[in-house]
């Protein structure tokens, strides 16, 4: 059983078919990277998995059990998935330390004193120790999303999604994002990439689905779908992409 | 190459100092022609003499300010009750009209019927109804008093305006704050509470601060059901001396708290403008 | 017997000379030549004017009116009605009456401002009590622990904070509707009104309510007279004066006070 199960599912805005039918298997302590044109899925794929978007269809296993039913209880689900934004969404009016320490403390029922230490801990493993009492406009876009991962790693989460956290910063700031990345890799996190960094989804991940119009129309390891493509829509997108 | 610092100033400083030095001339004289013109023209018209005697009469002036005075304690005690009751009941009506769930469905309607009647009808109206009607259903003397009810109806009517103003802050709050919240597993109330309403209160605060000038002003409404403040006062020496200016000397008072009330709120708008930008 | 004849002699010369004097007396100082414009309130009350109808002639002060206006020549046809605010009639500037008559009393400072005429009539005031007080005491002691209200505008105003002192803060109102009100909702025990107004008010505004006692009307007490009032200079002051001279001396001012006036004997003098 494979920690997360994606059988056909299915999302229309008003007449606009997003996602027609997505099947996909993802392991435990795998990372994998979606990639495809905009408004190809991926970004609506990912808020259906932590359950921001209701599904019109299909099913989604988490450890086996269909977290996709109507009228479930999407709270204890997301706070098992962490999800990190294009744009950061850091909350203004808290410093970095408070915006990581909000969740843990209003979900978990935890104590300022019980949270602290280990959110703290966590700032330092990613380079933000002197950055934790810095309100989100007096840091740069990558200490930004650095944070933002920060955030939602401290409600230890089972699986983490990343809805392009790279597109939106500046060329020299994506690189310590990327770092993290790894490192989390490393520590065997389950990861969910939707991504435009070609290079790193190469390195990096471990499968790579290719999205168009709502369907995987190819996947498989990331040096046979970058190496050899064996669509041509594949071939055509990777083309331009890597131009 | 020499530094043309060093040698006095440059060229472009010369010309930009001339055009703030002649700018400075021009602006000077102008705003002298003007004043000038106000001071020398207006008495000359023929009824200025009575006019001043009526309306800005330094004997009464002098006479009535201390009393003038004292009745505008009365107009800073109602708003100093009236503004807090006012901030709290506009934002209950604001997330009354935002509930979603089915079970709070009369607490949405009556959050709609309650900002369209109370935004809908004239203060003044609501005043005299709440402010006589109410007592004159028979309630017992301290309860039937004028401050309470009259007080009751501005706060009622500046609580429809102050939680459409909220809502548009909630409104204004990104919804990427909102799929963030959620994303971490916080539940709505949640949400709003930490998240959505600090930032939604924030972003309104300058709008709040025109109501809370508008609030100062329409306390004296209450001089219609009875308060002696500040321009029903002014309105017992008016007919007394037979002369305006006691509402003169009250517009006076009037400005002295309002004047830095609103240069407050510009200066919170322009930083809120340039924040945004 | 020289004496009496020259006396007699003076007096019809007098006479005469009045009575010629009144047709041309108000000639060319009136707004309109040949009119005489009056303002009255908006509304106009009972007993003063009825059913807000002054062009009727019906009510004390719509009657004084058109005596006066008989008295200086003017023909019923000749007087034209008019509304007015007291604002209106205070501030500076041209006025839209010749003279404005709305139970105005008579005060050395409105006097500086404006012109009164001689005075038509004097108001004893009185004390209108609620439902809830009807068996106070006509005693300046009893009155004084009342919870009291008044027309802002009036000079019930300085005869309460003066005279009767109450033991704490009166309400004032913006008119005789709004203290019916108050006195209606018990948010006041009393008010002072002049007492034809009073008595109107209880017999007919107010249910249960009664006029408990009147200021006798003493000169020590600066009573209120009420006045016509008119633009500060007026040289029609002269021929109103004159006209309502010669009304008081024939009796028929008195005569239109008993017509509209009556009930006001009955009531208790305050102590």
């Amino acid at each position: 059983m494979a920690k997360l199960e994606l059988r056909g599912v299915v999302k229309r805005f008003g007449d606009n078919t997003v996602c027609n039918g997505i099947n996909l298997d993802i392991e435990e302590g795998q990372m994998v990277c979606l990639i495809g044109a905009s408004g190809a899925g991926k970004s609506t794929l990912l808020r259906c998995i932590n359950l921001l978007e209701p599904t019109e269809d299909g099913e989604i296993f988490l450890d086996g059990e269909d977290i996709a039913v109507p009228g479930l209880d999407p709270q204890t689900v997301r706070a098992r998935i962490g999800m990190v934004f294009q744009s950061y969404n850091l909350f203004p009016h808290m410093t970095a330390l408070e915006n990581a320490m909000l969740a843990p403390r209003r979900v978990h029922g935890l104590t300022r004193e019980e949270v602290q230490p280990e959110i703290e801990a966590l700032f330092t493993r990613f380079g933000l120790a002197d950055r934790m009492q810095n309100y989100p406009d007096q840091l740069s876009g990558g200490q930004q999303q650095r944070v933002a991962i920060v955030r939602a790693l401290a409600m230890k989460p089972e699986v983490m999604l990343f809805d392009e956290i790279t597109s939106a910063l500046d060329p020299q700031l994506v690189g310590e994002v990327l770092d993290v990345l790894l490192q989390l890799k490393d520590q065997g996190m389950t990861m969910v990439l939707a991504t435009h960094e070609m290079g790193f989804a190469r390195e990096a991940a471990d499968k790579v689905c290719f999205l168009k119009d709502g369907r995987i129309v190819e996947e498989g390891p990331a040096d046979q779908v970058f190496g050899s493509p064996q669509r041509a829509e594949t071939k055509a997108f990777l083309e331009r992409a890597l131009k | 190459m020499a530094d043309p610092k060093a040698a006095g100033m440059t060229r472009r400083e010369r010309y930009e100092e001339d055009q703030r030095r002649r700018s400075l001339t021009i602006a000077a004289t102008s705003t002298v022609l003007v004043i000038a013109a106000i001071v020398i023209l207006v008495p000359l018209a023929p009824g200025w003499e009575k006019v001043q005697r009526s309306f800005f009469n330094g004997a009464v002036l002098a006479d009535t300010f201390p009393k003038l005075l004292d009745a505008f304690l009365i107009n800073v005690m109602i708003f100093a009750w009236c503004a807090p009751a006012i901030a709290v009941l506009g934002l209950l009506i604001a997330l009354a009209r935002d509930a979603k769930s089915p079970a709070l469905f009369p607490l949405r309607i009556f959050g709609a019927a309650f900002t369209d009647i109370f935004r809908g009808v004239p203060v003044i109206l609501t005043v005299y109804l709440i402010g006589f009607g109410i007592p004159g259903l028979g309630l017992p003397r301290p309860w039937n008093s004028p401050y309470i009810w009259g007080s009751l109806a501005l706060i009622l009517t500046y609580a429809a305006y102050v939680a459409e103003i909220f809502r548009s802050g909630i409104d204004s709050v990104h919804h990427s704050q909102r799929s963030a919240a959620l994303s971490l597993g916080l539940s709505e109330r949640q949400m709003m509470r930490d998240v959505v309403l600090p930032q939604a209160v924030r972003n309104v605060v300058p709008s709040q601060m025109n109501m809370l000038i508008a609030l100062q002003k329409d306390v004296s409404l209450l001089s219609f059901i009875g308060p002696v403040e500040i321009f029903r006062q002014a309105g017992v020496f008016k007919s007394l001396l037979a002369n305006f200016t006691p509402y003169v000397g009250a517009a006076i008072i009037f400005l002295i708290v309002t004047i830095p009330a609103t240069r407050y709120a510009d200066y919170l708008m322009a930083r809120q403008m340039r924040e945004r930008r | 017997m020289a004496k009496t004849i020259s006396l007699a002699a003076l007096a019809v010369a007098l006479t005469t000379t009045t009575a010629m004097a009144a047709g041309h007396c108000a000639a060319g100082k009136t707004l309109e030549d040949g009119k005489f414009t009056i303002a009255t309130g908006n509304p106009a009350y009972y007993p003063w004017v009825l059913d807000d109808a002054p062009e009727s002639g019906q009510g004390f002060e719509a009657a004084v009116a058109y005596a006066v206006a008989a008295e200086m020549g003017f023909a019923e046809e000749d007087v034209v009605w008019v509304r007015s605010s007291f604002d209106e009639a205070i501030q500076p500037g041209a006025k839209n009456f010749d003279v404005n008559m709305q139970q105005y009393s008579i005060t050395p400072e409105r006097d500086q401002v404006v012109d009164f005429s001689a005075p038509y009539y004097t108001a004893p005031m009185a004390v209108l009590v609620g439902p809830g007080a009807t068996d106070t005491e006509p005693t300046m002691a009893a009155l004084k622990s009342l919870k009291w209200g008044a027309v802002g505008t009036t000079t019930a105003v300085p005869k309460l904070t003066e005279t009767i002192q109450p033991d704490s803060d009166p309400l004032l109102y913006g008119d005789n509707a709004d203290v019916n009100a108050a006195l209606g909702a018990n948010q006041i025990d009393a008010a002072l009104f002049d007492l034809p107004t009073a008595l109107f008010l209880s017999a007919v505004m107010i249910e249960g309510s009664k006029v408990i006692g009147q200021f006798p009307p003493d000169e020590n007490d600066n009573p209120d007279h009420f006045g016509m009032l008119m633009e500060d200079g007026n040289p029609l002051k002269e021929c109103v004066d004159d006209a309502l001279a010669a009304l008081t001396e024939s009796g028929k001012l008195a005569e239109i006070e008993a017509q509209w006036l009556q009930d006001t004997t009955g009531v208790p003098l305050i102590k």
